[in-house]
């Protein structure tokens, strides 16, 4: 373990307001004492802290680019800093907090009723509730839109069924955002913890993401008010926005990821001698590593920061997301294999996060749109032309 | 009970540390910037304070541009309101000369309770808090390690060598210098960071605070600055691996000192 100095070659911190180098350093000191000294035991054991979430509910980190009902209504690119930070922790630790504040009270807030709203949001927020976003499924990943689980109308109330699979703090969860086909098309229902017929069990033998809970999610004749049901939403563009603000968010974290990596590299590449008593990091070889790494965490951190202006402005397309998302945890993950050949055989054990960092990236390569379906989305975005279905 | 706490924005620990041309401090433009760590164990004993106590937080710096950064770091922690003394009559001052300029804003905020840290990270003077107290004429106390507050005084709890402490009861007004590690300080909420925007955060030169340049002349002077020499010296010893051990005791006990 080295001290993380964190990583900014092209002095983006002229770029950023003491507002926001405050909150990323609240953050950083945060992960720093909380975090760093614990999650390789975590990891190992396969365990979320749990513990954590009140502190980071007092921080103000749910829903924090929210505003009203208790949050901290903080911009975009300061929302982009926080995940940022907690990824340099761990990715699980950050999927926690995306899917609190993305997939859950973002949704609830764009999308729900005023009780859902008043309901739901300060709970979350202060994190006396724990929220999770069930749109995957075992037969349905890329393409949501076929999806099979299914709202049917019985009078005033709704009753589902379906299995929802790959669901972050599924088992966790008071309250299930549950995506399902209903008669007017694709609809998001909010199921509380113990309703009849909704259950949920842990995914096990995950290589990646170990600190974070994964699950099936189990609907059989699961029987709503219809006041549970997003007034809203509708169709399937409402769960794509709720993947727009989490990928924006996965954008910023995967630079996490990859300045630990990075960081980590260079200190060992400085004291790890071979060959003619010479550290690593004097061969030539090792310093082009050195070199990609670097310009890569660079252009990522330009990307991030000019996207996060732009949502801030208003202007953010799904598309520059996309660019952004795969673009990003591509390099993250790339970095990362990257340090872990510098590492050597200590790449592979645990002493060190950068492995950890590596597994966790495949899993963040994966969700929230795969890097194939985002190169999709580009495609058609600069030709016209959708690709998904050749 | 209205406390103020003196804040230094030093070199972050752990920085690549480089000399600058002439040897005299560091390179300035190579490091990031931190609150002084005592100085954030005193920040936060005074938020405990007044958490308990009521009153004010005034935190306080003497510093160039970017130590306005400390003063906001405290504000979205807790404190009240902030001064900033920034002047360009204000560069390379030593301790006695800061803590003239200290002693200056502390008299025109007149607080019960002045708090600053035991001494700086970068140039471990150790003189700021107790220099400041003298020349306010309050009564001062070092290396505290717990704050009671009582009636118009205080008690505290001081570190001495080896491992030994003392209480001491302190009337107020006074000035108290922290040691680190009192306390579990406190993260900056985001909540707290969006308050600070519209707390006071006040900017006084020499002529507000009523000094005279001469006053501020340093009388202490930084003439170099430099790496310990690396001495690689290597000794064998030689024996059973019993006498070895022996002699590494010893050396270990009477020459490193160390065990
Ligand atoms: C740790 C973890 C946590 C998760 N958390 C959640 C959650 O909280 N909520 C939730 O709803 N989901 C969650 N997911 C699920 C995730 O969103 C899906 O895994 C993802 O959408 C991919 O779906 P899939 O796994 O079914 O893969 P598939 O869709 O089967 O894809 C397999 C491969 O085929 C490629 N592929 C598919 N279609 C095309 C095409 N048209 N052209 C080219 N290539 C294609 C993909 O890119 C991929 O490489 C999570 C996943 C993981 C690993
Ligand atoms: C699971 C496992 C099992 C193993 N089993 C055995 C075993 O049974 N027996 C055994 O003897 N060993 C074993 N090893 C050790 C393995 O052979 C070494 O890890 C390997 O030789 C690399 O050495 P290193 O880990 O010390 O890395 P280092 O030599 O420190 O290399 C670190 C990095 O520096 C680079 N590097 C080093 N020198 C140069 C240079 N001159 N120019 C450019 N780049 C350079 C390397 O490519 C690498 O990226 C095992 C390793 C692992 C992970």
């Amino acid at each position: 373990m080295f001290t993380f100095r964190g990583v900014d070659f092209l002095d983006m911190d002229s770029m950023l307001s003491d507002q926001e180098k405050l909150v990323r350093q609240t953050v950083r000191e945060f992960v720093e004492r909380e975090v760093i000294p614990h999650i390789e035991h975590w990891n190992r054991e396969g365990q979320f802290p749990r513990h954590l979430i009140e502190p980071m509910a007092a921080l103000g980190l749910f829903g924090a680019n929210l505003a009203d009902y208790g949050c901290a209504g903080m911009s975009n690119v300061e929302y982009g800093l926080i995940l940022q930070e907690l990824e340099r922790g761990d990715s699980g630790l950050r999927s926690f907090v995306s899917v609190e504040s993305s997939l859950v009270m973002y949704p609830i807030r764009e999308y729900g009723s005023e009780e859902q709203k008043e309901k739901w949001l300060p709970a979350l927020q202060q994190g006396r509730a724990v929220g999770c976003f069930g749109l995957t499924e075992p037969d349905f990943g890329s393409n949501p839109s076929a999806m099979r689980t299914r709202a049917t109308r019985e009078g005033d109330h709704f009753v589902l069924n379906g299995e929802k699979a790959w669901i972050t703090n599924g088992t966790m969860a008071d309250i299930a955002l549950i995506w399902a086909r209903a008669d007017d098309g694709i609809r998001g229902f909010l199921v509380e913890r113990g309703t009849p017929g909704f259950s949920a069990r842990d995914i096990k033998g995950k290589m990646s993401l170990r600190a974070s809970v994964t699950s099936f999610l189990s609907l059989q004749d699961a029987r709503l008010p219809a006041s549970a049901m997003l007034p809203g939403a509708r169709g399937l563009k409402a769960p794509l926005a709720c993947l727009t603000q989490a990928r924006y968010g996965i954008g910023w974290g995967a630079i996490g990821a990859a300045m630990a990596c990075y960081n980590d590299a260079l200190e060992y590449a400085k004291v790890r001698k071979q060959f003619n008593d010479k550290p690593i990091a004097s061969h030539q070889l090792v310093q082009e590593r050195f070199a990609d790494m670097i310009t890569e965490i660079s252009k990522a951190q330009l990307l991030a920061l000019h996207v996060g202006r732009l949502k801030d402005r208003g202007s953010a397309d799904p598309a520059q997301i996309s660019m952004l998302k795969r673009n990003n945890v591509k390099m993250a993950l790339d970095v990362a294999r990257s340090a872990r050949d510098i590492l050597g055989a200590n790449g592979v054990a645990d002493e060190y996060p950068v492995f950890r960092h590596m597994c966790n990236l495949e899993s963040v390569f994966t969700y929230e749109g795969t890097h194939n379906i985002h190169t999709l989305i580009l495609g058609e975005r600069v030709t016209g032309i959708p690709a998904y279905g050749s | 009970m209205k406390i103020a706490v003196c804040l230094k924005q030093v070199p972050a620990r752990d920085g690549v540390l480089r000399l600058n041309a002439d040897s005299t401090w560091v390179r300035e433009d190579d490091v990031s910037f931190e609150i002084n760590e005592p100085d954030i164990y005193a920040l936060e004993e005074a938020l405990r304070l007044k958490e308990k106590e009521g009153g004010e937080v005034v935190v306080c710096t003497l510093g160039p541009e970017r130590a306005a950064q400390a003063l906001k770091e405290a504000l979205a922690k807790g404190a009240d309101r902030a001064i900033h003394l920034h002047d360009p009559a204000f560069q390379n001052l030593d301790a006695y000369a800061t803590a003239r300029a200290l002693a200056a804003a502390i008299r025109q905020a007149a607080p019960d309770l002045v708090l600053t840290g035991l001494q700086a990270d970068d140039d471990g003077f150790a003189q700021t808090g107790v220099i400041l107290a003298e020349m306010l004429g309050w009564a001062h106390s070092t290396i505290i390690m717990e704050i009671q507050a009582q009636e118009r005084a205080l008690k505290a709890k001081r570190e001495l060598e080896g491992g030994w402490f003392q209480w001491i009861e302190i009337p107020l007004p006074a000035v108290l210098t922290i040691q680190s590690g009192i306390n579990k300080p406190r993260y900056a909420t985001l909540k707290g960071i969006l308050a600070a925007k519209t707390k006071p955060l006040q900017r006084l030169g020499w002529k507000e605070l009523g000094l005279d340049e001469e006053a501020l002349k340093p009388r202490q002077k930084i003439t170099k600055v430099f790496v310990p020499p690396k001495s690689g010296k290597v000794e064998w010893l030689e024996g059973t691996p019993r006498e070895i051990a022996q002699r590494l005791a010893d050396k270990l006990k009477n020459e490193a000192r160390v065990i």
